[in-house]
């Protein structure tokens, strides 16, 4: 393993964590879970995307302390806790530079980023964009909602405009939605897909993609609330698989994407970005090495 | 006792490079065995703005500017006067340059005297007037050609042959304009040996180093191997020096969004086992008071370099003030107990950084080291610094079974913390409240123990001798009382008085938080006048001193705002005329 771990002090010198992939019984979603019991409503999308989630995990074959889960505030961020790899359960809107932190200097760690529409576009909106932009290999999953939940229904920058329940906004927000999908490809996301939260078996083969490609990763979830809005139980009959094959062209994903209507199921877009990743390698061996410059 | 020096002041337009005269001069003096500090001082413009190169160069490792400069020579005098109140004439100094000087420096000098830089300049093909005023200045305080001649060659050796020997002829024809004025003779330079430390004479070896650069130095040898940059003045060298070191180190620095996300990254970075740093000033680190919080509650060690300059909000980006005090101490919301140190010199930048690196990692916390612009962007020239040896060392299980306890209530405070990829070790590093596992948790009792805990870890911790530099007489009745880059005018205050047969004791604090009452205490023994010194306008290091220790003794505050140095004749005079 190489990583940053092994030139500093602060590891206690422990064996290296690649023990057992091979020789592991095989690992079942089950496997995955940590037992903590989710403080999400009956009947909540977040639901389907911890199961899609743990499948995926487990189709993958990854070694539980070979992933890290990193969220911020809201209840899609809640996730961490009930998964039983490494996880983060940070400050609102913040998932993904502290994600970025982690996969940097840790790129052996499969690093999966939780979050929500209000924690991912609104007060994480700049974080977002420069995710996209710098494409560390990272997964960013969004259950969008199209509202603030765990704050008891406010309008987030998803919601519709017309949207009259909430909370501050009353009469709606009378403001366009934001459109999470075109401003990732416009900021340079490398891969661009959406799943329904309400079906784990079809996001499993979607996630796992995601996962496995380089480069940073959107995958848009539609997860209904069904406290603060149940017109969204609706999507489950709307939804439809993407008409078309996912395409490598940017442009063409554009104009695909700027005529979406946050229906179309599957892989929208995949790039060949180079993943951003400094190398890691030493080319000095001591701090000493640095020091001649300051000679007078 | 004092040391002999010798203050000269370079001032100049944008562009004129003034700055870079002032560099080459210090690092002459450097070869020619002194030592010395440069301040620069410069309006906020990028490009084209007046600036001042503040030298004092000595026989011994100086911490502060003296109370007046000897020779301000001006290579233009383009709004010199803005600095009128940084650079204090009397009757014995002498202004020279080119042109007429503002009358606010006339008036105060004993001498003036006109020296064509240009004309002199344009008659040396590739010449340039910052070349002659080097040699002029050179000529002024007694350094040898040779050692002048050898930095101007190292400056300018990637411009070229001809540039270098276009430098040397200005050099010596600056030296030669020189001739005729009068001569300061505070230092000496053997005349056998004019250049004891030349390149290929290394012994005694002497560094030319700046606070910020120190810092990132400090910050490497400790063991940070991850770095989160935001730029922002004045304290993007720390970050810039950073940037090429760690990846030889096989580190990386990786330029943040904004101050939100480098915080953040950081934490990720020593959430993933590295020991990971972020510098900022006061705007950055207002913004990352949250997620310092977050550090605080998840025990992931991070350590944030705040160089402080003067606020509140944008305030004044390019000069010093210690008024970040209060933040840092307080500025977290929640009971968020956390460490705050401050380096006391340029060379102690590395020491203390280092120091709080190790102690971060140690203690599992978030630390705030608060340097400040007149450490950070002075360069001084001092003896090489050894590495003081202290490594990080993080506390990690070596055996994990079943029910690992990530934020496990030891006795100590201190819970091993588990790598990613350690098989077993898996948690969820968490923000809200939570159980010894990880798990959220609202129960006061689980919020009482994980609180004291997290308090535990830093007041039972014994952080030995290094919490404050301690100088003085035993038997002194009266003492100074400060903390951070202030040390420097109180020190050289305090060794004035004592030379003069005085008796005084000085007291400088690196260690802020936690605050250290016992040792505080045993340091006052005796003293019954004390005086605390800070630069800022509150006195919020007073009203600190209040809240955490019984002083027992008259005590004054001698708190004075940025942006202008506390002097050493501000200390002696407060300390004079205090009766």
């Amino acid at each position: 393993m190489v990583t940053t771990t092994e030139h500093i002090a602060s590891t206690g010198g422990f064996e290296d964590s690649t023990a057992g992939s091979g020789s592991c019984p095989a690992m079942a979603p089950k496997d995955y879970k940590s037992g903590v019991k989710p403080v999400w409503c009956p009947g909540c999308g977040d639901y389907g995307v911890l199961l899609s989630l743990t499948k995926t995990l487990a189709e993958l074959q990854l070694q539980p302390e070979k992933v890290s889960v990193i969220s911020g505030i809201g209840c899609s961020s809640r996730i961490p806790a009930y998964l039983k790899t490494y996880g983060f359960h940070g400050v609102h809107g913040r998932s993904l530079a502290l994600a970025t932190g982690l996969k940097v200097s840790r790129p052996d760690q499969t690093v999966i980023v939780a979050s929500g529409d209000g924690d991912g576009f609104s007060i994480g909106g700049n974080h977002f964009l420069h995710a996209c932009r710098r494409n560390v290999d990272l997964t960013y999953i969004v259950m969008d909602n199209q509202l603030y939940g765990m704050t008891k229904g406010q309008a987030s920058p998803t919601s519709a405009p017309d949207w009259e329940k909430g909370k501050l906004t009353p009469g709606g927000t009378g403001i366009n939605p934001f459109h999470p999908l075109v401003v990732g490809l416009a900021s340079g996301a490398n891969f661009i897909a959406r799943v329904s939260g309400t079906d784990a078996n079809g996001a499993v083969p979607i996630l796992k993609e995601a996962i496995e490609h380089p480069g940073f990763s959107l995958v848009h979830i539609l997860s209904p609330c069904i406290t603060y809005n149940r017109d969204q139980l609706a999507w489950k009959k709307m939804v439809r698989p993407a008409p078309v094959e996912a395409t490598t062209d940017p442009a063409r994903a554009a104009r695909r994407l700027m005529t979406d209507d946050n229906l179309n199921l599957g892989v929208l877009y995949k790039g060949d970005r180079k993943p951003y990743q400094p190398t890691l390698e030493p080319s000095i061996n001591e701090v000493r090495e640095l020091e001649g410059q300051f000679v007078v | 006792m004092t040391v002999p020096s010798i203050s000269i002041t370079m001032t100049g337009s944008g562009g004129s490079g003034v700055m870079t005269a002032g560099n080459l001069l210090l690092e002459a003096a450097g070869r020619a065995g002194w030592f010395g500090l440069m301040t620069r001082s410069a309006g906020p413009q990028i490009r084209g703005g007046e600036a001042a190169a503040m030298l004092r160069l000595s026989s011994e490792p100086v911490l502060s500017h003296k109370d007046r400069y000897e020779i301000l020579l001006g290579i233009d005098w383009k709004n010199a006067d803005r600095f009128a109140t940084e650079i204090p004439l009397d009757g014995d100094s002498i202004v020279l340059g080119d042109g007429e000087p503002p009358k606010v420096f006339s008036e105060a000098a004993g001498q003036q005297f006109q020296v064509d830089l240009q004309k002199i300049a344009k008659g040396i093909k590739g010449g340039r007037p910052n070349m002659v005023a080097l040699g002029v200045a050179a000529a002024l305080v007694g350094l040898p050609e040779s050692s002048v001649a050898q930095v101007v060659e190292k400056a300018l050796k990637r411009k070229g042959d001809e540039a270098v020997s276009a430098g040397k002829e200005a050099l010596r024809a600056g030296m030669e304009a020189a001739a005729h004025l009068p001569r300061f003779d505070q230092l000496t330079v053997d005349a056998e040996n004019p250049d004891p430390l030349a390149v290929d004479n290394p012994s005694n070896p002497r560094w030319n180093i700046s606070g910020n650069e120190a810092c990132g130095l400090g910050a490497v040898r400790g063991g940070t191997r991850f770095v989160a940059a935001y730029p922002i003045t004045p304290a993007t060298e720390v970050l810039e020096w950073l940037a090429p070191a760690l990846p030889k180190l096989g580190g990386a620095l990786v330029q943040a969004e904004d101050e939100l996300a480098s915080v953040n990254q950081i934490i990720g970075g020593s959430f993933g086992g590295t020991p990971s740093l972020t510098a900022t000033s006061g705007p950055g680190l207002a913004l990352m008071m949250e997620s310092i919080g977050l550090a605080v509650a998840s025990e992931t060690p991070i350590v944030v370099v705040n160089v402080m300059r003067g606020g509140p909000s944008t305030g004044i980006p390019t000069k010093s003030e210690q008024s970040d005090l209060n933040i840092a101490l307080y500025g977290l919301h929640g009971d968020a107990p956390h460490l705050v140190l401050a380096p006391l010199s340029i060379a102690d930048c590395i020491f203390t950084t280092q120091w709080t690196v190790a102690l971060a990692e140690k203690l599992q916390t978030a630390a705030i080291l608060l340097s400040d612009q007149a450490l950070g962007q002075t360069r001084t020239i001092i003896p090489q610094q050894e590495d003081a040896g202290i490594v990080a060392e993080r506390e990690v299980p070596t055996v994990l079974e079943d029910g690992y306890e990530r934020y496990a209530v030891t006795d100590s405070g201190v819970s091993p913390m588990a790598v990613p990829g350690q098989p077993g070790g898996q948690y969820t590093a968490d923000g809200l409240e939570h159980t010894p596992t990880g798990m959220p948790s609202s129960k006061a009792d689980d919020h009482h123990k994980q609180m004291d805990k997290r308090l535990r870890k830093l007041t039972d911790f014994d952080f030995g001798d290094n919490w404050a530099v301690v100088e003085g007489d035993e038997d002194a009745e009266t003492a100074v009382l400060t903390w951070g880059s202030s040390y420097g005018a109180a020190s050289e205050a305090l060794a004035e008085l004592r030379a003069e047969g005085q008796k005084a004791r000085l007291i400088a604090m690196r260690l802020l938080s936690p605050a250290q009452p016992e040792r505080l205490a045993e340091a006052l023994q005796g003293i019954s006048k004390l005086l605390v010194v800070e630069q800022s306008h509150g006195g919020q290091f007073y009203r600190y001193l209040r809240a955490y220790y019984d002083l027992d003794a008259d005590v004054k505050s001698m708190a004075v705002p940025g942006p202008l140095a506390i002097r050493p004749s501000d200390v002696r005079k407060t300390l004079t005329e205090w009766s």
